[in-house]
């Protein structure tokens, strides 16, 4: 298997302030989510494993060291990020995306399958970058980040803003990356997302990981969920 | 004032028009991805004028090479700039970037720099080159009479260009690659693309845009030193006023200031050079972004 993930000591400072103090994490054969309220440091440790932010630390990706090697080499070694935001990029269209990080044809992931697994796409293939809902932005990061057919992805908050039925499609594909041996690193603020796709779930708390838990215990303990997450979840 | 004589001047103002875009193309292209204000376009512009006549001259003179002589000195004035760009780019400007005010003063000083290099090897003397018998002396226009032919190459070759990047941008890899890199860079590193080496790229093609428009340039009228702060200053007027970034808006801006600046010699020629700047005024109050340019996102 491939696409293991070893971050030891992570460390990324803005000025004075300390966004994260030591993170070390590990993604090996089964998918890793991380849980944790708003402005914790999930979303920077995205940027700072894909050389968006400068941080200081270890973050070997099967055994090689990632950390410092700029964004564009980090990406080529095999980590793809889904990110916050999904960052289109408006002047392309949908099927432009997908011919920019399309390697000619090779498996897992074409461009067919592609708009097989999201048939919304190949109806909007022409449509651009920004004319799309934002469950359909969303399969385009998810499709981008594929394309690449990436050891590891990352995805910071893939189910932000969608509709739970897209939801459930959402929670499938992830299920499917996951088997067929591509590393899945996956920040979550819904626990449902997080819990149904990973057995391990990490919580992260002002910048350090506070516990990693097993995803079914962390899914039926309120306390537990009121302790790092401080939220209830309806759903 | 007769009908003829509106013809000529506009027509004079579509030519000078072109060469305008042709050398503004390359000054939007390479802001437009890079957000470098090239300060030192005008110095490509004329460095592919001095290295083109260089090739061009001993060839001219040559009883074999003349009549290629001019299309030889067109691909070494391109290629010379191009290769000036390019060095510029990867050894200053590609590790300060994002930094726009250093970016703009380090091309200040490499202008500076290229433009006492040209002096030093090439001297002071004006000088032009010869178009090939083809392009040469003057041809019957309808209602205008005899105009040169060059001047008409011109106009043709300022179209070819605006549709050549125009396919270059939305039909191939590279353009795909180079939208996306205006509209978020980092997110286009962290697609796997080698963001340095496109840079360079469009940095060799900005800069051999102006290195054909010095030969253009020098072919239609002498060339001197001092033009790059003209071609300089004449290149961000046009993209401020058509918006940075756009091959339309460039386009626009070009067509703008290149007839307002011969009718402005017509109508009042003492001051005719302010009124380029007025219209920038005018633009900018109106429309901040230029005619055609995108707001930031």
């Amino acid at each position: 298997m491939a696409g293991h993930l070893d971050i030891r000591d992570l460390h990324v400072r803005f000025g004075k302030a300390t966004i994260l103090q030591g993170v070390s994490l590990s993604v090996q054969d089964k998918p890793l989510s991380v849980v944790g309220r708003n402005g914790m440091g999930k979303t920077t440790m995205c940027l700072a494993l894909m050389g968006m932010v400068p941080a200081t630390g270890s973050a070997r990706l099967d055994g090689q060291e990632v950390l410092g090697l700029g964004t564009g080499r980090v990406a080529r070694q095999g980590i793809a990020l889904v990110p916050q935001g999904r960052r289109m990029f408006p002047s392309l269209s949908v099927h432009e995306h997908l011919l920019l990080v399309a390697q000619r044809g090779s498996p897992p992931w074409t461009i067919e399958r592609v708009y097989d697994t999201f048939p919304r796409l190949a109806e909007r293939r022409k449509n651009g970058g920004n004319q799309l809902s934002g469950g359909e932005q969303q399969m385009l990061a998810i499709s981008r980040a594929l394309l690449m057919n990436p050891r590891l992805v990352i995805m910071d908050e893939p189910s932000e803003g969608l509709a739970p039925v897209i939801v459930d499609h959402l929670i499938d594909v992830l299920r499917t990356i996951a088997a067929e041996g591509m590393g899945l690193l996956l920040i979550e603020q819904n626990l449902r997302v997080a819990t149904s796709v990973a057995d391990q779930v990490s919580v992260m708390v002002t910048g350090k990981i506070a516990a990693t838990v097993g995803a079914a215990e962390l899914a039926s303990d309120r306390d537990m969920q009121n302790r790092y997450l401080g939220v209830s979840h309806g759903h | 004032m007769s009908l003829q004589f509106i013809l000529t001047v506009t027509l004079n103002g579509l030519t000078l028009a072109s060469l305008y875009f042709i050398v503004a193309c390359g000054f939007s292209l390479i802001f437009g991805l890079m957000r470098t204000v090239n300060m030192a376009h005008g110095s490509l512009y004329m460095v592919g004028a001095y290295v083109g006549f260089a090739v061009f001259d001993p060839l001219y003179a040559s009883s074999v090479w003349a009549s290629q002589a001019w299309l030889i000195g067109i691909l070494a004035g391109i290629a010379a700039a191009a290769l000036v760009g390019v060095i510029m780019q990867v050894a200053f400007l590609g590790w300060m970037q994002g930094q726009e005010l250093r970016q703009a003063l380090v091309t200040i000083g490499l202008s500076i720099i290229i433009a006492d290099q040209l002096l030093a090897r090439f001297g002071g003397n004006p000088f032009q080159f010869f178009a090939p018998d083809m392009l040469f002396g003057p041809v019957q226009v309808p209602l205008i009479g005899r105009y040169p032919v060059f001047r008409l190459f011109q106009v043709g070759l300022a179209i070819a260009v605006g549709v050549g990047l125009w396919l270059l941008l939305n039909k191939t890899k590279l353009g795909i690659v180079v939208r996306a890199g205006v509209d978020d860079r980092q997110m286009l590193a962290a697609c796997g693309i080698n963001v340095p080496l496109v840079a360079a790229t469009v940095f060799a093609l900005g800069a051999g845009l102006a290195g054909l428009g010095g030969v253009i340039g020098a072919t239609a009228q002498p060339m001197a030193l001092g033009v790059d702060a003209r071609f300089l200053l004449m290149s961000l007027v046009v993209v401020i006023v058509g918006g940075m970034g756009s091959i339309g808006g460039t386009a626009l801006g070009a067509l703008l200031i290149g007839l307002a600046e011969q009718w402005g010699q017509v109508l009042f020629p003492t001051y005719s050079v302010i009124l380029t700047f007025v219209i920038m005024a005018a633009v900018l109050a109106v429309w901040p972004q230029g005619l055609l340019g995108r707001k930031p996102t």
